[in-house]
């Protein structure tokens, strides 16, 4: 996670636009570092709100990089694409056919850096062929590449010129589920050894939990909710809530392995929450993010030692909210609050419930529950 | 066979003259204008395309009769060449060129606008965000893309110049060493019944036709065997 890193150069952004019935109109405040996520629907405008950002397309309003105005209607201002400090990455790739990967990936380098600095770039360069693993790529050409290779190649490329921003349009879209997992990886070294803001647009929960440290929830040319990752999907308020993927992403370390039963103990939030998952070969002391999915989480009013469930976590109720549909409700429980690390505030995780059960148990905001965690997902 | 006569001779250096000026013109305003054409959503571009696909369906002498009217003394273009002191245009070499530029603008903006329509907005947007300005992108992206495209506008701008024949009789006449181009020689020859000097001519045109498109497809289907880029 990049929480630690200073923050530097955040990105603003003020933008409008209308086409025929569709207004987009979105202020945006996004930190600078990490990957800032822009997720919703399709036809939501968070690929139009990108290609403002790299100026591809004019919306009206104000885009800054740090202290680097790159558009302002209200000074008549504005940076044309060429001239913006940043790297972009869509989903077809768009890989020049007629250069070879090399060639590609000098392209950028060479205009962005006069002969003398270029050397410099090209360290760089290096090490992000490197990371992405295309070495044996160099020489062939796009045409000749699979789709996960020509979208590494894209993402290279981007980066060649060393840029203070890096957009990627739904980089993952266009590729099989296959290829897909292949490529998940690399991103995620990625967002880690990149210090620079990636702006991440996606319409798939899935890609965004497992990369994201900031989540920009849009619908219909607005900007529905922004703000840390764990902390905006935990909010039960949010259209994000109502569907059946609600729920919250957690910061864990990798505590104990058990031989004997095949599983692993992670640590959520210090050690006060223990959690009993399946071992997949993690290595001791790694940091993991995974997700608990609200479904996946059932409250009882004690600790239930007759069941099945081992994960079964103290906590209080914290907020209720109507659910998507009308049998059952979203509630928040605070866990790990008041554990032995005393300053930690502990976790929130979401659980769906019948609006029956929440009856029955006299459930209500303010009081102690035990959270049983069924499943978790390990995100890397 | 007997040998071509100097004034044959002198009409296959005309037309090799007036073909490559003209294509040199031909690819000067074509590129520009397909280029417009290819990425405009100017609600001009359906005229502007009309415009230039109209020699393709106009008899060529019709669109020589107009423009002989146009270039004329009384003629708008005429009067303003004219006051321009560059004196009229009819029967001279260079109104032969103006009237050939127009008469083969189709062949030429036609490939350059379907090989420009095929390179993806993607592609250069791309090349936009590595660094590259508008000129930039065009010389480094637009034009190795589109080289098919180049080839085979200036080999169809060039053979249509060698071959037009209503035009360039309406425009420039038969003015030995000005303006009797091969097509016009040719006619001559048939006219005087001198058939063997006419197959000196038409063969000729024959074997050079096979020749020019033979390599023209032979160079279009070559893959590109540069892989980088040119250095600036």
């Amino acid at each position: 996670m990049s929480q630690a890193r200073t923050e530097r150069k955040p990105l603003h952004a003020q933008l409008r636009a209308e086409r025929g019935a569709f207004l987009l109109d979105v202020s945006l405040e996004l930190p600078g570092t990490g990957v800032s996520a822009l997720f919703g629907p399709s036809g939501c405008g968070k690929t139009t709100v990108l290609r403002a950002l790299a100026g591809l397309y004019r919306a009206t309003g104000r885009v800054a990089l740090g202290g680097v105005v790159w558009q302002d209607d209200a000074r008549g201002q504005w940076t044309p694409t060429h001239q913006r400090a940043l790297g972009y990455v869509i989903q077809e790739a768009a890989l020049f056919p007629h250069l070879n990967v090399l060639a590609n990936l000098q392209y950028g380098l060479r205009r962005a850096a006069a002969a003398a600095q270029q050397g410099a770039l090209q360290n760089g360069l290096d090490e992000v062929i490197e990371l992405l693993g295309i070495a044996p790529l160099l020489a062939r050409r796009p045409a000749t590449l699979s789709g996960g290779e020509r979208q590494r190649v894209a993402i290279a490329r981007a980066l060649s010129t060393r840029p203070q921003l890096l957009l990627m349009d739904e980089p993952l879209a266009a590729l099989d589920a296959g290829r897909k997992a292949e490529l998940l990886p690399y991103l995620t070294r990625l967002q880690r050894s990149q210090d620079i803001p990636i702006v991440y647009v996606s319409h798939s929960l899935d890609e965004v939990v497992q990369l994201a440290d900031h989540l920009v929830l849009m619908d219909a040319g607005k900007v529905l909710a922004s703000g840390p990752l764990a902390q905006t999907l935990a909010r039960v308020d949010l259209p994000l809530a109502l569907g059946d993927q609600a729920g919250v992403v957690l910061q864990a370390v990798v505590a104990e392995s058990d031989a004997t039963w095949h599983l692993l103990r992670l640590d959520v939030a210090g050690a006060v929450l223990p959690l009993w998952v399946r071992d997949a070969g993690q290595t001791m002391g790694q940091a993991v993010r995974l997700r608990v999915l609200a479904r996946d989480v059932s409250l009882a009013t004690a600790p239930q030692p007759g069941s099945s469930i081992g994960n079964q976590w103290p906590g209080t109720l914290e907020a209720v909210a109507d659910d998507g549909h009308a049998s059952s409700v979203l509630v928040r429980v605070r866990v790990g609050a008041d554990g032995p690390v005393g300053k930690t505030l502990g976790v929130a995780v979401l659980a769906r419930l019948t609006r029956r059960s929440f009856q029955h148990l006299r459930l209500g905001i303010g009081q102690a529950v035990w959270a049983q965690v069924k499943t978790v997902a390990l995100l890397d | 066979m007997s040998p071509m006569s100097p004034s044959d001779w002198s009409a296959v250096f005309l037309t090799a003259q007036l073909a490559a000026t003209s294509t040199l013109v031909l690819l000067l305003i074509g590129t520009p204008l397909a280029w417009w054409l290819a990425r405009t959503r100017s609600p001009l571009k359906p005229l502007a395309a009309a415009v230039v696909t109209l020699p393709l369906v106009l008899p060529p002498t019709v669109l020589g009769f107009y423009l002989l009217l146009l270039m004329g003394p009384h003629g708008p273009v005429g009067a303003a060449t004219q006051a321009l002191g560059l004196g009229r245009l009819p029967f001279t070499f260079g109104g032969l060129v103006v009237a050939s530029v127009l008469a083969s603008l189709p062949f030429v903006v036609q490939p350059l606008l379907q090989a420009f329509e095929a390179i993806p907005e993607q592609t250069l947007e791309a090349a936009a965000t590595l660094r590259a300005g508008p000129l930039d992108r065009f010389f480094s992206v637009v034009l190795p893309l589109a080289r098919p495209g180049f080839l085979t506008a200036t080999v169809l701008g060039f053979a249509h110049t060698v071959g037009e024949f209503g035009v360039v009789l309406m425009i420039g006449g038969n003015i030995e060493g000005s303006t009797r181009v091969l097509s016009v020689a040719l006619y001559d020859h048939v006219e005087a019944a001198d058939f063997a000097a006419a197959h000196r001519l038409a063969a000729g045109m024959v074997v050079f036709a096979v020749v020019v498109v033979a390599v023209m497809y032979a160079v279009n289907r070559r893959p590109r065997d540069t892989d980088t880029e040119a250095k600036a």
